[in-house]
């Protein structure tokens, strides 16, 4: 392996870690766009997702070493806080594409998938990938409502893969949802460049994260909590948050099983990073925590809405989908309380989750497709029939539900701590909601995996190895953290905290 | 002393001119539809010989018929005369414009309509009371509306004040698009207020869409030649308060002779050009149905709010 | 500055054109008539590009109106024209039973967006500021199109004068956003009509209809 300390320029070498990890989910997509076999085109797949996840390894050990760096004209930045969500998606994107090899040929093979849709969802899917990273990497806030629109579209057209009806008006439910949504966001970052434009000018400087960061406090207050009033219900809309959530269950029911993963998992990942880079924004504007008490108000409520409309699934893809509304609330509400360690707990808790809950979708794929159906009532006896699917389903859920062991447990216990220092009262509807939630998932998981198999069961070629990955790693930060990945999320919960 | 005279004198002369040159206007809106549908139509002065006809004829009465009935008719002609004598049209600042500004004038003509709806339930018929009660549906939407748009104007002249708001309708420099949204309003409200197409027709007397018709359906004889009189003079009202208000180029604002002749002029100008397009629009539109009549009178209402809206945001905004 | 006098009351009159196109887009239901107050909006926009172009130093903005007049006063609503054409709902009329609630509630997003908008408007010394609230007001009026509106091309109409509006919010409240920016929010906009013109045409062959509630409900049944 190329080792960057070799480098004797520290400068030249991140430009290509850059450029490297950014180019190969582009040039990945256009490839998969002409790809007739459907054979080659799962493994192509999977190499342009192992070669992204190798250059943001690449780039990850470039901030370890360097620090937070701008790129490419400062088009382009990396600090602490978003290189760790580079390596975690770029990690996420690649096991859900092993993952999605086996499970997209059963579509393709049993299910009569036709050929070009297999080709516009392999290359939507690096498209959305490049869309992710776009938005993480960029340095201008504009760019980042682009590449956010540009996972958008891509996860749309992933929504409606199937085009049966119900894929089609989930989509259209979504896109509409998401436009709105996304136009406000616009509107405020609008606004933002109507203040920073007369600090800077009428440029692409207005518009530099670096440079807004730098000048914060010269920026108008008033604006700036219009904007990001703005910008919270835009993005809030992306995240999931309660009560602009409603699209999220239906895309995630609908489409097919690896985006919903890489949606729960990924995208709406995403959406809180631009939403909280604007908090950090606002807080050095204004001096006040307005902006961090919105996020608390519509991170609670989600959190406590979600729990409860958890009752009400019948179907299992929705049924986790409201479960990942509620940790998207939950981690709203660490960012929203703002001390370095509840920011801590929120990105922790931000990693554990992507990697359970695609873990989670993962062995739901497959029991779906073994069970043939995704209703819940027709899933039964899950680790007779499949013991790997079963136990993993279990386990998963035992993890996202803050069992001990698990990562899970450690966020939310430490965003426990985080709430009693700053708001106490706070610690209620946390406990409610998370017993809620709780509650609800075991209700309907045991029925699932435990008792007699279903007499229309079939037998799956399930592939567990990124499922027990995933699992793996999040128990494995449940017992301990990795120094590095500790010191990460230090030194960025501190820069989101506003030291 | 002898200046309030004379001032006096002008608005006598100023009301007067109203009461006389109505029927004619209703005469010229009648000749410019005939010959727009190729007929040679009606002689201008057939409105006076109608009136005179119905005035020279015997008023016949229900035998249930109230005082309400017959005191209406007078009721009704002294409100809209009066409100007629408010709206300067040759000159500005008459004594009748000190005592009673705009929304004076819409109190009493909606004095008139009150008393119209009253006298047409009065006898208990069944197309008094459906034209009564769609009178009163409508003027609720109706109303709002001309004051809305009347607003927006006294807003930028800062006066409810009809001669204060022609002063400022005479000096504006800057183009205010306020001011063409409470036009389009007026101009809107005043085809349904005076129940001209698209919303009525004065002509007809079909039961399923009558409305103004409906109510005097009883009236005879010269009851009922006061009630055509005072429609007259409505229509001329509002005609004169829109020219009044967004075009009232050649108004005196002096006294003297040769300026109120050129005001004479240039108003009777406007009003003739005022009735051929008032002819041409009932040409060439359809009656719309009843159940709209409510949203196009919203529409006329949505504009004035948003003239006023505009007004704030644009207009003062800037200054 | 005479001159300069003049471009700013033009600008005036055009940001109250695009209040009143809003509200008309809201109060249509014919699907035809709809599409021509879009194409007006969107020649609405490009002359006021072209009046901000003249006075601010911006030369780009020359380039801005152009397309705006190309793309949205034209190629958009042609493209929906034959759309609508082709599918044969020209004459399709969307039932609106609550015309005045709508309306009530769109003059209150006005007044609401008027009071957003007043003290960030005291803080700009652009010459076009004032057009603020009256951008945001259109950005509201679009979305409460998209939410009251049940047929797929009327809501798609309500997302394209969304943008329109934003387009305008931009020209008005800062003269324009930096151009990487433009460029990349145009070219999100024509992936997004693309995927709009796929959509249509899947519904068309799936469910023989361009209803969003006949849509869910036969999703939900089957």
């Amino acid at each position: 392996m190329i080792s960057p300390m070799t480098a004797p320029i520290s400068e030249q070498l991140p430009i290509n870690w850059f450029s490297f990890t950014l180019l190969s989910p582009l040039i990945g997509g256009l490839l998969l766009a002409f790809t007739r076999q459907a054979e080659k085109a799962f493994s192509i797949n999977v190499i342009f997702s192992a070669a992204t996840f190798l250059g943001s390894i690449g780039l990850a050990l470039d901030v370890l070493q360097v620090g937070a760096h701008e790129a490419l004209n400062g088009f382009f930045f990396v600090d602490a806080y978003n290189v760790f969500l580079v390596s975690l998606t770029s990690f996420v994107a690649l096991t859900t594409a092993i993952y999605s090899g086996p499970y997209m040929r059963f579509e393709w093979r049993e299910r009569g998938l036709p050929n070009h849709r297999l080709r516009l969802y392999h290359a939507m899917y690096q498209l959305f990938i490049f869309g992710m990273l776009l938005g993480f990497t960029t340095n201008n806030i504009g760019l980042m409502w682009i590449a956010l629109e540009l996972a958008t579209l891509a996860t749309v057209l992933l929504v409606s893969l199937y085009r049966t009806p119900a894929s089609i008006a989930a989509a259209w439910k979504y896109f509409m949802l998401a436009g709105m949504g996304i136009a406000l966001a616009l509107f405020g970052t609008i606004l933002i460049f109507f203040t920073s434009s007369t600090i800077f000018g009428h440029s692409n400087a207005a518009l530099t994260w670096t440079m807004l960061y730098a000048h914060a406090s010269e920026l108008q207050p008033t604006v700036m909590i219009m904007a990001f009033a703005f910008l919270m219900i835009g993005y809030g809309t992306k995240i999931g948050l309660v009560p602009m959530h409603t699209w999220l269950p239906d895309a995630h029911g609908e489409g097919p099983t690896p985006v919903s993963a890489v949606l729960s998992g990924l995208l709406l990942n995403l959406a809180l990073y631009d939403l909280v880079r604007f908090k950090m924004l606002v807080d050095l504007s204004t001096g006040s925590d307005t902006a961090g008490h919105v996020m608390i108000f519509f991170g609670t409520l989600s959190l406590l809405v979600a729990a409860l409309s958890l009752h009400k699934q019948h179907d299992i893809k929705r049924m986790f989908s409201f479960s990942s509304i509620e940790h998207m609330g939950l981690m709203t509400i660490a960012f929203g309380i703002g001390t370095p360690l509840a920011c801590y707990a929120g990105l922790l808790h931000m990693t554990v989750h992507s990697l359970v809950k695609s873990g989670i979708f993962f062995t739901v794929g497959h029991a779906a497709q073994a069970m043939g159906s995704q209703q819940m009532d027709r899933i039964r006896g899950l680790i007779r029939h499949h013991p790997g699917i079963g136990w993993g389903l279990l386990i998963g859920t035992a993890a996202i539900a803050g069992f001990p062991p698990f990562g899970v447990f450690t966020s939310e216990f430490l965003l426990f701590s985080a709430t009693l220092d700053s708001y106490p009262w706070l610690i209620a509807p946390l406990l409610t909601g998370l017993l809620i939630a709780f509650a609800g998932l075991f209700r309907f998981v045991q029925p699932m995996v435990y008792g007699e198999v279903a007499e229309h069961a079939i037998t799956v070629k399930a592939n567990m190895v990124p499922i027990y990955v995933h699992f793996t790693l999040a128990l494995w930060l449940g017992l301990s953290i990795p120094a590095f990945l500790s010191g990460w999320y230090k030194q960025a919960a501190a820069l989101i905290a506003g030291g | 002393m002898k200046q309030t005279l004379t001032l006096w004198l002008l608005n006598l002369l100023q009301a007067s001119l109203m009461l006389l040159v109505a029927p004619l206007l209703a005469g010229i809106v009648r000749k410019f539809k005939a010959r727009l549908q190729n007929r040679r139509g009606a002689s201008l002065l057939q409105p006076y010989q109608d009136l005179r006809k119905l005035f020279s004829k015997e008023s016949l009465f229900a035998d249930n018929s109230s005082w309400i009935f017959r005191t209406a008719p007078v009721v009704i002609f002294t409100a809209t005369l009066l409100a007629a004598s408010i709206v300067p049209i040759i000159v500005v600042d008459l004594p009748s414009a000190m005592i009673a500004d705009v929304i004076a004038m819409t109190a009493l003509l909606a004095l008139a309509r009150f008393w119209i709806a009253l006298a047409a339930m009065d006898i208990g018929t069944a197309f008094g009371g459906m034209g009564a009660s769609r009178e009163m549906t409508f003027s609720a939407l109706a109303e709002p509306a001309m004051l809305m748009g009347v607003f927006v104007m006294s807003l930028g002249a800062h006066s409810t004040n009809l001669s204060t708001m022609v002063h400022f309708a005479l000096n504006l420099h800057h183009l205010h698009p306020s001011v063409a949204f409470a036009l389009a309003a007026l101009l809107m409200v005043s085809v349904a207020e005076n129940g001209r197409i698209p919303i009525d027709n004065p002509t007809t007397h079909l039961e399923l869409t009558m409305i103004h018709e409906a109510m005097i359906l009883e009236y005879s004889g010269r009851h009922l030649a006061l009630i055509e009189w005072a429609a007259q003079i409505k229509l001329l009202l509002f005609a004169s308060l829109i020219i009044s208000l967004f075009a009232p180029w050649g108004i005196a604002e002096t006294i003297g002779l040769l300026p109120i002749l050129i005001a004479l002029g240039c108003w009777f100008a406007k009003i003739i050009l005022l009735a051929a397009a008032v002819a041409m629009l009932e040409s060439a539109l359809a009656k719309i149905r009843l159940f709209e009549v409510p949203n196009y009178l919203f529409t006329a209402f949505v504009l004035a709010f948003l003239g006023m809206l505009v007004h704030y945001i644009l207009e003062v905004g800037v200054q | 500055m005479n001159q300069l006098m003049f471009i700013q009351e033009a600008i005036s009159i055009a940001a109250s054109l695009m209040l009143l196109i809003s509200f008309a887009l809201l109060a249509q239901h014919r699907l035809l008539s709809v599409l021509h107050w879009f194409s007006a909006q969107g020649i609405v926009l490009a002359i006021t590009t072209l009046l901000v172009a003249l006075i601010s130093d911006h030369d780009e903005l020359y380039f801005s109106a152009a397309m705006t007049l190309l793309l949205k006063g034209a190629l958009l609503p042609w493209l929906l024209w034959r759309i609508i054409m082709k599918m044969h709902i020209h004459r399709e009329v969307e039932p609106m039973v609550n015309m005045p609630v709508t309306m009530m509630i769109a003059l209150g997003l006005v007044l609401v967006s008027f009071h957003i908008a007043l003290p960030i408007e005291a803080i700009s010394d652009l010459a076009t500021h004032n057009t603020l609230a009256i951008a945001t007001a259109t950005v509201f009026l679009g979305m409460l199109m998209m939410i009251t509106r049940k047929k797929a091309v009327t809501q798609v109409i309500g997302f394209l004068s969304i943008e329109n509006a934003l387009f305008f919010t931009a020209i008005g409240a800062t003269h324009g956003m930096p151009m990487i920016v433009e460029i990349g929010v145009a070219f999100d906009v024509l992936i997004a009509a693309i995927i709009f013109g796929l959509f249509f045409t899947q519904m068309r062959s799936t469910f023989d209809s361009l209803d969003i509630e006949e849509i869910e409900a036969k999703a939900k049944r089957r």
